[in-house]
C-alpha cells in the first residue's frame, strides 16, 4: 500500500448557530495516487470534509495533515500541493476561458510562456480550444464544468480535491472529465472527490468512503463493498442498503 | 495578472463604465446648472405677495410704495377685482397659491405716529425746546404686522423675507422719527439725510498681489467631484461580494496569493477609474461650463496638487468600499449600505452644508470625515493657492485612513477564514 498522504485525527465541524455536528470526530487515511471518493446523500457532510481539507473552514475540534503539513504552520506550501475544483463554477463569466486560466495559474507563479502551452494543452486535451477566446458566460454547464477543472490543474497539484465535479452535466462532458481524472491519476495525482454518482465512483474510485449523518458509515475498494452486502450488484445497491431510503432534507 | 484581471472585469461591464464615468459628469452639470440658475431666478423673479391693509393711511401707503420697488416682491391686493381679506389670504397661501401673505394692522399710521411723537416731545423736554406742548400720555401698544407663509416654503426663503421687510419696516419707523423731529421744531428747510450711513464693502483677500475672489462653481466642481469620487464604494463593493456569490473568491481562497495581493489589483484599476473621473470632471468645469452660461471653473493652485489630492480622496473611497466588500455577503448589504455611507459623509463632511452651520454635533463628526478631509484639500489649492506643505496634514490623514481601511479588512478576512 502507498504511503499515506491525507491523515485525519478526529475531525469535527459544528456550524454557528446548528443544533448538529455537520462532522463528528471522524479518522481517515488517504493514500498516495489513490482515487478517493466520499459519498453519501444530501447534508451528510462530504462538502464540510472537502472544504476543510482545502482550508476553507475551520474545523470546530480535531486535526489533520496533508502530506505531513498542518494548515496551521504550512499554509502556503499545502496551496502549492493541492488543487481545488469547487462544486460552484469558480470563473468569471466576462472573462474568456483564456482570460480565466491566464489569471488562476498565474497564481501559482508559473512563468506566462509555460502558462500558455499548459493551458494550451489542457484545453485541447478537454475539447474546448475552439472556445478558449468565448466568454464563460456563453458557455454550456459541461464546458464551463471543463474550465473549471483545468483552473485547479495548472499547476499540476499533487492532490487534487474536486466537489461534485460533473453535477449537472450531459454524458459526454462527464466522460472527458472522468477520461482526464483517470489521465491524471495516472501521472501521480492524488485524487479525493465527493459525488452522487455511485456507478460514476464505482468505476472511477479505487477506494470509497461513504458518509452519513457527519460520520463514516463504510470504507473500503467499491468491489469489496458490494461483495460484502448480500444481493448487491453495484455501489448504489451498498449505498441505500448502508444509508437508507429515507430523505434527507436539512435546513 | 490580478490588475489585469480587474481591468478586463471593468472593460467588459459597457453599462457600468457608462455609469461610473458619466453619471458623475451628469451629476456636476445638473447641481451646478440647478444651484447657479436658482440663484439667478431668485434675483430675477417676482414672488406674487399678499397684501391686506387694513391700516389705509400714510404708512401702509409707504409699506405698498416700497414693496412695490422691492425687486423681489409684487403687491396683490386684490384678485379678480375682489379686495382680499385675512380669512382669504390664510386659506391661499395654506394652499400654496401665494408664497406670503402681509397683513398690517388697522391704525398703524396713527399709532407710530402718536408714538414717535410721545418719544420725541420727551427728548425735546429734556432740551426745553417745547415747554408749551403737553405731551400725549395714551398708552401705545407696540403694533404687529403678520405675514403668513406657505408652509412649504423653505427656511431660507422665509428668513430673508422677512429680513427684507423687517428692514424696510426699520426705513420706514426712522423715518417717521425724522419727519416728526421736523414738525415739532416746526422747520421746513432743514432737509435730513436719510441715506444709510453704514454699508458694507466686501473685500477679497489677496495672495502674491492676487485678488481670491472664488465663485459658485469653483464651490461646486470640487463638492461634487469629491460625491462622484466617493460613489466607487457601490461598484467596488459590488465586484467583490460578486467574487463571493460566483465562487471565484473560494478559488482564490485556496491559491497561495495573499489578500493584499488580490485587493492591490482592485486598488490600482478603481484609483485610475476614480481619476479618470476627476480628469473628465475637471475638463467640464473648465471647458463646457463657459458654453453653459456657467462661471469659469478657475483653479488658483497646482493641478498637479489637485491629482494629488483626487489620488487621496481616492483611496480613502476605495478604503471603504474594500472594508464593505470584505464584511458583506450580498450585494443586497453592500449596495443600499455603501450608497447611504456615501450620502452620510458627504452631509457630515460639508458638501451640501457648510460645517461651521452645523451642530456642534456633527462639527465633531465632520472634523473625522474624509469626504470633509478631501474637501477642505481640494479648496485649499483651487481657492486658496496653498501649498503641498500646507495640504500635507490632510493628506495624510486620507492616507493614513486608507491604510486603516485596508488593515482591518486584511485582519477581519484573515479572522474570518482562519484555519
Amino acid at each position: 500500500m502507498n504511503e499515506v498522504i491525507i491523515h485525519i485525527d478526529q475531525l469535527a465541524k459544528k456550524y454557528k448557530d446548528a443544533d448538529y455536528y455537520a462532522m463528528q470526530a471522524l479518522d481517515l487515511t488517504i493514500h498516495k495516487n489513490e482515487i478517493f471518493g466520499m459519498l453519501g446523500p444530501n447534508g451528510a457532510g462530504k462538502t464540510t470534509l472537502i472544504s476543510m481539507l482545502c482550508g476553507l473552514l475551520k474545523p470546530t475540534s480535531g486535526s489533520f495533515e496533508i502530506d505531513h503539513l498542518t494548515y496551521q504552520k504550512n499554509r502556503k506550501q499545502i496551496q502549492y500541493l493541492i488543487g481545488v475544483v469547487p462544486q460552484e463554477y469558480a470563473l468569471y463569466p466576462t472573462l474568456t476561458a483564456y482570460e480565466n486560466l491566464m489569471y488562476f495559474g498565474s497564481m501559482y507563479g508559473i512563468r506566462s510562456d509555460d502558462l500558455k502551452k499548459r493551458i494550451d494543452k489542457s484545453l485541447s486535451e478537454l475539447g474546448l480550444t475552439k472556445f478558449s477566446n468565448k466568454r464563460i458566460k456563453t458557455f454550456s454547464g459541461g464546458m464551463k464544468r471543463r474550465v473549471n477543472l483545468i483552473a485547479g490543474i495548472l499547476h499540476q497539484p499533487k492532490i487534487l480535491f474536486l466537489d461534485e465535479p460533473t453535477v449537472g452535466v450531459d454524458v459526454q462532458s462527464k466522460n472527458v472529465i472522468i477520461q482526464h481524472l483517470k489521465q491524471l491519476n495516472k501521472k501521480g495525482t492524488t485524487i479525493v472527490y465527493t459525488s452522487h454518482h455511485m456507478i460514476e465512483a464505482q468505476e472511477l474510485c479505487t477506494e470509497v468512503v461513504i458518509i452519513d449523518h457527519g460520520k463514516i458509515v463504510v470504507k473500503g475498494a467499491p468491489n469489496n463493498l458490494i461483495k460484502s452486502v448480500e444481493n448487491a450488484i453495484n455501489l448504489e445497491d451498498v449505498y441505500l442498503e448502508l444509508t437508507g431510503g429515507e430523505l434527507r432534507d436539512y435546513a | 495578472m490580478a490588475t489585469y484581471k480587474e481591468f478586463l472585469l471593468l472593460k467588459r461591464d459597457f453599462g457600468g463604465l457608462i455609469i461610473l464615468f458619466l453619471m458623475p459628469l451628469v451629476l456636476v452639470i445638473t447641481i451646478t446648472i440647478i444651484q447657479e440658475s436658482t440663484a439667478q431666478q431668485i434675483f430675477n423673479s417676482k414672488l406674487s405677495v399678499l397684501l391686506i391693509d387694513n391700516d389705509k393711511d400714510e404708512l401702509s401707503q409707504s409699506i405698498i410704495s416700497n414693496l412695490d420697488q422691492n425687486k423681489l416682491l409684487k403687491v396683490v391686493d386684490q384678485i379678480d377685482g375682489v379686495v382680499i381679506d385675512e380669512k382669504k389670504a390664510n386659506d391661499l397661501v395654506l394652499q400654496g397659491e401665494y408664497k406670503l401673505a402681509i397683513v398690517i394692522p388697522e391704525g398703524l399710521t396713527k399709532n407710530l405716529n402718536t408714538k414717535v411723537s410721545q418719544n420725541v416731545s420727551r427728548v425735546l423736554e429734556q432740551f426745553e425746546l417745547n415747554e408749551e406742548k403737553q405731551i400725549e400720555d395714551k398708552l401705545v401698544d407696540t403694533q404687529q404686522i403678520k405675514l403668513y407663509f406657505d408652509p412649504a416654503l423653505q427656511n431660507s426663503i422665509k428668513n430673508a423675507i422677512k429680513s427684507s421687510i423687517d428692514n424696510m419696516v426699520s426705513k420706514i419707523e426712522t423715518q417717521s422719527i425724522y419727519k416728526a423731529f421736523k414738525d415739532e421744531l416746526e422747520i421746513e428747510e432743514v432737509a435730513f439725510d436719510n441715506k444709510e450711513f453704514v454699508s458694507f464693502l466686501e473685500i477679497n483677500p489677496q495672495k502674491n498681489n492676487v485678488e481670491i475672489k472664488p465663485n459658485s462653481v469653483q464651490h461646486n466642481v470640487p463638492a461634487w467631484t469629491l460625491f462622484a469620487i466617493f460613489f466607487i464604494i457601490v461598484p467596488l463593493s459590488i465586484n467583490m461580494v460578486k467574487e463571493k456569490n460566483q465562487g471565484t473568491f473560494v478559488r482564490l481562497k485556496t491559491n497561495p496569493i495573499s489578500y493584499i495581493t488580490i485587493l492591490g489589483g482592485k486598488v490600482l484599476v478603481y484609483l485610475s477609474v476614480c481619476l479618470i473621473q476627476f480628469a473628465l470632471m475637471l475638463m467640464v468645469g473648465l471647458y463646457l461650463f463657459p458654453y453653459l452660461g456657467l462661471p469659469n471653473f478657475e483653479v488658483n493652485g497646482s493641478y498637479l496638487l489637485l491629482f494629488l489630492v483626487a489620488i487621496f480622496s481616492g483611496l480613502s473611497a476605495i478604503g471603504i468600499g474594500i472594508l464593505i466588500g470584505t464584511i458583506a455577503d450580498t450585494q443586497e448589504q453592500s449596495a443600499p449600505f455603501g450608497a447611504t455611507l456615501v450620502v452620510i459623509l458627504a452631509a457630515v463632511g460639508g458638501v451640501w452644508i457648510p460645517v461651521f452651520a452645523m451642530p456642534k454635533m456633527m462639527q465633531i463628526f465632520a472634523q473625522i470625515s474624509p469626504m470633509n478631509w478631501g474637501l477642505n484639500c481640494f479648496y485649499d489649492v483651487i481657492i486658496r493657492d496653498n501649498r503641498f506643505m500646507q495640504i500635507l496634514p490632510e493628506l495624510l490623514l486620507l492616507g493614513l485612513f486608507f491604510v486603516g481601511m485596508m488593515a482591518i479588512s486584511i485582519y477581519y478576512d484573515k479572522a474570518k477564514n482562519r484555519v
